[in-house]
């Protein structure tokens, strides 16, 4: 049992990693890529789903939660700041998407940058009086932010009230890709695009100044702040990257879905979503997608299982992190030493 | 905006706030202690408040109740509400003791995060609201009118019907018990302990795992009072009233002072009281948005709360 707990495939891949030269690890990277891109074209019968049609799994939930959780991982995982209503910045994105998209002439791409903005601007007004809170009074400030923002889309007629908003545009097709007609499969590549280049962006910061702040921060946040961090600073940044690539998901949901109702933004997704990150292993970005297509996946894959499949869903979740506290992927060894109680 | 409704109806808005505020009160109790002792959100603790309204609901039904009887003579009424409250806080309290054995004991033991314990949990969440809804068949399950809950006395506005007063009367009843038990006896000495220095609890000979124990099965008892009261004034619950309920009720624990005893008490009753008052200015709509705008500007002036932390503090 503690073999199982303890094994880490990380330790197993991280050797060869280390050692491969560039070339290899050029094709390596170039393989994993194609394989995803190519995943809405295989026919599987081991991976499909019942019931649901596989493509469409693959864009929501399985790619749409991984966009997300490596949003989140940069507050949860890299900073270590309890966010529950994660779930806002995603809304925030749908909501402006949809509302500029129906009342303005500006397309897909041209919002996309503006939902992002608008996110940020909202984790800037929630963060810079929250942040100087910490653990679970922020946790709680987050969980109520989320619950805001879906009491005041109930309630604005303006934005449609609880009847939500329908008649979205979606994209522009591009590159030969036609969005709009039903198939989910440029959505799917669409967002797979925005992963990669958020997990680059997220990569490159983790190595460099704002990453080492974050780490410093998540492990000793007092100790942080002697040693010159700017921990607001960095948490605030943390933050709003964060809010920014939720917005983009909501941007690309709410172009997908075609129309939005404020009750797909509860906190149940905020919960869904952190447990992503906290179950594939947090800090890790790649235990962090792991976890984001298991959970996705496995509700999906249960559908035989019919009503019984939350059920079964939450009982997995209460062993598998009895067994791997530190989620199936952890971050690597040296980072969970500072790891508080 | 119509403030003059504040002010006509102060009493009657006052009289549901503490009432509601009771109830939340007797919730954001086992978060507060729980959170006391191990320093973590038990985020399963809205289902262990469920189930028991379930259980409530069940004993009723076992009984033959089917909800168009006449009203008890009081005697009678007290005699079954006492089985019921009972029952609840056995099922509550149980599973609440076994919620710690599966979902927190072994990660506690192993020393993992606090966000780890918290995914666990929220799993043992799911489980149970799924359970509960798949028996239930998502429906509402209306609890039967017992009691007559004609106004027995008014002041000014408020009509002090029979349910308001037994939810009053028996929260201020299993108060005055608590506070006695965390302050005088052995066990209340081991939970201070405990959330005081865990390590040098375990030094001084205090059996930490049982002391944990104990404090789930506290706060699960009190959930169940707590169901109890609730059934016998709303009437109806449904498998998800433990986030209705739940989250308010930790909005109170952490408005007041998370870890807090004290705190618990006096966020409850200021948050129901102000949930009655916005919800009767702005309209019901509005009132959770208030709630924690609220919260949010309490945290900034004092950022722990209106009490602060710890169980050791509030001992006075």
């Amino acid at each position: 049992m503690s073999d199982l707990s303890r094994f880490n495939p990380r330790d197993l891949f991280g050797n060869w990693w280390d050692q491969a030269s560039a070339v290899q690890r050029g094709i390596f990277r170039v393989i994993v890529i194609a394989v995803f891109y190519a995943l809405p074209l295989l026919n599987n019968p081991i991976i499909d789903t019942p019931e649901t049609s596989f493509q469409s799994v693959l864009f929501y939930p399985l790619i749409m939660f991984s966009l997300m959780a490596v949003g989140l991982n940069v507050v949860v995982g890299k900073s270590g700041i309890l966010d529950l209503g994660y779930v806002a910045f995603f809304a925030i994105g749908a909501y402006t998407h949809a509302m500029l998209g129906i009342k303005t002439s500006l397309n897909f791409y041209e919002i996309l940058p503006i939902a992002m903005g608008m996110a940020m601007l909202a984790g800037v007004i929630l963060g810079l009086p929250a942040l100087r809170l910490r653990g679970d009074y922020l946790a709680i400030i987050t969980l109520g932010f989320g619950e805001i923002v879906r009491i005041i889309a109930i309630n604005t007629e303006a934005i449609g009230g609880s009847a939500g908003l329908t008649d979205i545009p979606p994209p522009p097709s591009i590159l030969g890709l036609k969005f709009g007609s039903g198939d989910p499969r440029p959505y799917y590549w669409l967002t797979l695009t925005l992963v990669i280049l958020v997990i680059w962006g997220v990569l490159r910061l983790s190595h460099r100044k704002p990453g080492r702040a974050w780490e410093a921060i998540r492990q000793d946040e007092d100790v942080a702040e002697f040693m010159g961090v700017s921990t607001l600073k960095y948490k605030l940044w943390a933050f709003i990257i964060g809010g920014a690539v939720g917005g983009a998901a909501g941007a690309v949901y709410a172009s997908q879905i075609l129309s939005i109702q404020p009750e797909m933004f509860n906190l149940n997704l905020s919960i869904m979503i952190l447990a992503c990150v906290v179950f594939g292993g947090m800090g890790n970005i790649w235990g962090v997608i792991l976890g984001a297509v298991l959970l996705g996946y496995l509700p999906e894959k249960l559908r035989f299982l019919s009503d019984y499949r939350i059920v079964f869903f939450g009982l997995l979740m209460v062993v598998m992190m009895n067994l791997r506290p530190n989620g199936l992927l952890p971050r690597k060894k040296r980072e969970i030493v500072g790891e508080k109680k | 905006m119509d403030f003059s409704i504040i002010v006509s109806d102060f009493a009657a808005l006052t009289l549901d706030g503490l009432v509601v505020g009771a109830i939340y009160a007797l919730v954001a109790l086992g978060y507060t202690l729980v959170y006391g002792v191990l320093r973590l959100i038990n985020f399963a603790h809205s289902e262990v408040f469920m189930l028991g309204t379930m259980s409530a609901v069940a004993v009723t039904s076992l009984l033959g109740f089917t909800g168009y009887e006449d009203p008890l003579p009081t005697f009678r009424f007290f005699a079954i509400f006492l089985l019921i409250a009972f029952t609840a806080s056995i099922v509550s309290g149980s599973v609440a003791v076994l919620l710690e054995i599966v979902a927190y004991r072994r990660l506690r033991n192993r020393g993992a995060s606090r966000l780890s314990s918290l995914i666990s949990a929220i799993g043992a969440s799911f489980f149970l609201t799924e359970v509960a809804r798949i028996a239930t068949d998502s429906k509402n399950l209306d609890f039967p009118r017992m009691l007559d809950k004609n106004s027995v006395f008014q002041i000014s506005t408020a009509y002090f019907t029979a349910d308001k007063l037994l939810v009053l009367g028996g929260a201020i009843v299993i108060f005055f018990a608590l506070n006695r038990m965390i302050n005088h006896t052995k066990l209340g000495l081991g939970i201070r302990a405990v959330s005081q220095d865990e390590r040098t609890a375990v030094l001084m000979g205090v059996n930490v795992n049982q002391v944990i124990s104990y404090t789930f099965l506290i706060g699960g008892i009190l959930a169940g009072l707590g169901s109890a009261f609730y059934m016998v004034f709303y009437e109806t619950t449904k498998s998800n009233v433990g986030f209705l309920v739940g989250i308010s009720a930790f909005t109170a624990a952490v408005l007041g002072g998370i870890g807090n005893i004290k705190g618990a008490l006096l966020g409850s009753f200021v948050l129901g009281l102000f949930q009655q008052y916005t919800a009767a200015v702005l309209g019901y709509n509005w009132r959770d948005v208030v709630t924690f705008v609220v919260l949010v500007l309490v945290l900034l002036v004092k950022p722990t709360g209106l009490l602060g932390e710890t169980l050791q503090k509030a001992r006075v």
